[in-house]
């Protein structure tokens, strides 16, 4: 796991005991600051009088349920980013949680490393607008109007699909990218694969991009996703 | 409540009543059809009897005078049955006839009228009514012409009479039809009832009693005999789920915990323990997975993903599982073609996704072509694996044909089972559901899959209806989610 470039401040509102202090340590090991909250309630009140960047919120919770905390929220004009976890995962549950102001789903169980990737991608697109015309990650540059893309001097030719897998990557440049994430962002589906299907997309960019480039840009990060990124920096 | 007024409160019987009180009124307003133009007829013929005996008896007294008038009048009035005359002199004096007295007034009126009166010879003090005609003669005598109405009342009398016992035999044996009716229809019923409070209490292979008749209480009961035989199956299944996830989770299970142990016992070293626990994060991932696409079949066949119906085109779909597969296909040594024609379609769209998706993993995990008997691999360009999406009448068909070994007819209805895995295949990575969340898929929108021999090779064809019937669709499409910007 690699440290975090910038620190996030969490709020994560689970009842699970065992779970939460999990999350709150291994979130803190990666250099971020969670807070937790143990009930509907109080996860409002702390969600209401602190300044998160993202909060992480259990969907079957005490008191007060996970989406109408954030049902709540939202009507108060907080617009904090939230992930919502779930043991519900099927595509209709996800679905009413994105309806009732979430932002993102991961069904439980879930690996530490896919909730970090989500998270970090949902707290930078709160941190400024990502809407940029032209990507550029080293040498390689993106242009969304003209989909043009260029590795230094050389023009490159992708396939629309793959164009949008790079564009996907460079749009979250120095985070983790998982390939679940990969598969709903850019295939639109919400189903896990029981094949490397992913991987040999990433396979075929990677040929395209990196292919007699001395450094690499697309890198893959164990037990996690993918990464674009310029390696010194 | 009384057996009485459960009896009364039931439909057939409130429905007798209706009926009943339809038929009395049809039936006396027949009778008064009937008594009305009985009536009309019998005074037509009066008016006419009369209208010709005026003109008669005028036409004498212009030929042979008063003396002539009387003469006729009293013989005719000697008569038996005879009609009613009168003859009276300008004074009002009466002078022939055999009426003794009327109404006043009515020989000052000429033209027809109907009046009380009595016969000279009658000896009771009974009034009778008559219809008459009064016509003014010449030198100012008058003329009473009339007939006795009691022929017409006595037949009112009996129409009357007719109308009272139709309608209270209407009455009698409508009430005991609906008392027979009711009861037979409530007799049954209550058997009904008491199979449903022991299916209730927990026997589902009771059935409801269907009668012979094949009336609408017959075919409630088919129908909800086939409502339970698909809970008794729906039950059954959610049994076998849990058998088999008992089963086959358990197995896996065991497996991470002796890698576990074996872990804790035996190794020292740092990577031992890495590799171990990769392993078991591996392991726990292929559960998740399993118990994720059972979960997903469980859903499927128990219709609940129903409500996230949208319209599309099966080809998208079809070219969408193509673009993601196909450099996965490739790096297997392997071609995936797709050939789609429009087709658009009333599905759930992500559980169609997925079931073909399924498809065209299976068919590249086991599609690849086995050696011919000359011993010659068939070329995978001219053999390629091939998605097609199109339509056939009023289905919608998405299939996925490879050239491998296929599946022995014998054995297809069992493919699809969860979690078999012929014996073919056991060597490889797989939770052996992907066929059966297929069918599931299909099942659910009224469909099937269906396994076919492509010479060689398998052809699995998802099987759709073009379009659900608008009962079908339980709940409006759900628009789309909006896209979220991560």
């Amino acid at each position: 796991m690699t440290a975090a470039e910038r620190t996030m401040r969490l709020l994560i509102i689970e009842d699970d005991r065992e779970s939460a202090d999990y999350l709150v340590k291994a979130f803190r090991e990666v250099g971020h600051i969670a807070d937790h909250a143990a009930d509907g309630e109080e996860g409002l009140a702390m969600a209401e009088s602190g300044d998160y960047d993202v909060l992480v919120v259990d969907r079957m919770l005490p008191k007060r349920d996970g989406l109408s905390v954030i049902g709540a929220l939202r009507d108060k004009g907080n617009t904090a980013p939230v992930l919502i976890l779930s043991a519900l995962g099927q595509v209709d549950d996800r679905i009413k949680g994105l309806r009732a102001g979430g932002d993102d789903y991961l069904p439980k169980p879930y690996s530490f490393a896919e909730l970090l990737a989500r998270v970090e991608v949902l707290s930078r697109r709160r941190g400024g607008p990502a809407e940029d015309t032209l990507y550029r990650v080293g040498d390689l540059e993106l242009d969304r109007l003209s989909h043009r893309v260029a590795r230094g001097k050389d023009e490159l030719t992708l396939q629309p699909r793959e164009f949008r897998l790079l564009e996907y990557l460079m749009k979250h440049a120095g985070q983790v990218v998982t390939r679940t994430m990969l598969l709903e962002n850019v295939w639109d589906y919400h189903f896990d694969p029981q094949t490397n299907v992913i991987d040999v997309h990433i396979s075929r960019l990677r040929s395209k991009i990196d292919k007699g480039f001395e450094r690499p840009l697309l890198h893959t990060i164990r037990g996690a996703g993918y990464m674009i990124r310029d390696g010194i920096r | 409540m009384t057996a009485f007024g459960k009896l009364v409160r039931t439909t057939a019987f409130r429905l007798t009543l209706v009926y009943l009180l339809l038929f009395a009124m049809f039936a006396a307003s027949l009778l008064a059809y009937f008594a009305w133009n009985t009536r009309r007829l019998i005074t037509e013929e009066i008016t006419q009897t009369v209208n010709a005996e005026t003109s008669e008896i005028s036409e004498i007294y212009g030929r042979r005078g008063l003396r002539g008038l009387v003469l006729a009048i009293e013989y005719r009035a000697l008569r038996p049955g005879a009609n009613l005359y009168l003859v009276t002199t300008p004074t009002g004096q009466a002078i022939a006839g055999n009426v003794g007295s009327l109404a006043p007034g009515v020989m000052a009126t000429r033209g027809w009228s109907e009046t009380a009166y009595r016969r000279i010879e009658d000896t009771d003090d009974r009034d009778h009514r008559a219809l008459v005609r009064v016509t003014e003669l010449e030198n100012g005598f008058r003329l009473l012409i009339g007939r006795d109405l009691a022929e017409r009342r006595r037949l009112f009398g009996i129409v009357a009479k007719a109308a009272q016992w139709s309608v209270l035999i209407v009455v009698v044996l409508g009430l005991g039809g609906g008392v027979f009716v009711a009861r037979r229809v409530l007799r049954r019923i209550d058997a009904m009832t008491g199979t449903a409070q022991r299916i209730m209490t927990g026997d589902l292979s009771e059935r409801l009693p269907v009668g012979r008749s094949g009336d609408e209480l017959d075919r409630l009961a088919e129908n909800l005999n086939a409502m339970l035989e698909r809970i008794e199956a729906l039950m059954a299944g959610l049994k076998e789920v849990s058998d088999n996830i008992a089963h086959d989770l358990k197995t896996p299970l065991t497996r991470l915990r002796n890698r576990a142990e074996e872990a804790l016992a035996k190794s020292g070293c740092e990577a031992d323990y890495r590799a171990a626990l990769e392993r078991t994060i591996e392991e726990s991932d292929g559960l998740i997975r399993t118990f994720n696409a059972l979960l997903m079949i469980a859903r499927a066949e128990s219709g609940q993903a129903r409500g996230n119906m949208d319209d599309f085109d099966a080809a998208d779909v079809a070219n969408g599982i193509h673009e993601l597969y196909e450099p996965l296909a490739e790096d297997d040594g392997m071609t995936l073609k797709v050939k789609a024609d429009p087709t658009p379609v009333h599905a759930n769209r992500e559980l169609v996704s997925q079931a073909l998706a399924n498809l065209v993993e299976n068919a590249i995990k086991y599609g690849k072509p086995v050696a011919q008997s000359g011993g010659t691999v068939v070329s995978m360009e001219a053999r390629p694996i091939l998605i097609e999406a199109r339509r056939d009448g009023d289905k919608v068909l998405l299939s996925v044909t490879d050239r491998g070994p296929g599946i022995p007819e014998a054995d297809r209805a069992h493919a699809v089972e969860r979690f078999v895995r012929l014996e073919a295949s056991r060597t490889l990575p797989g939770s052996g559901l992907g066929l059966s969340l297929a069918s599931a898929v299909a099942t659910l929108h009224g469909g099937e899959l269906r396994l076919g021999d492509a010479q060689p090779g398998l052809v699995a064809t998802l099987v759709l209806p073009a379009r659900l019937s608008a009962g079908d669709r339980v709940a409006p499409p759900i628009p789309d989610v909006p896209q979220k910007v991560a």
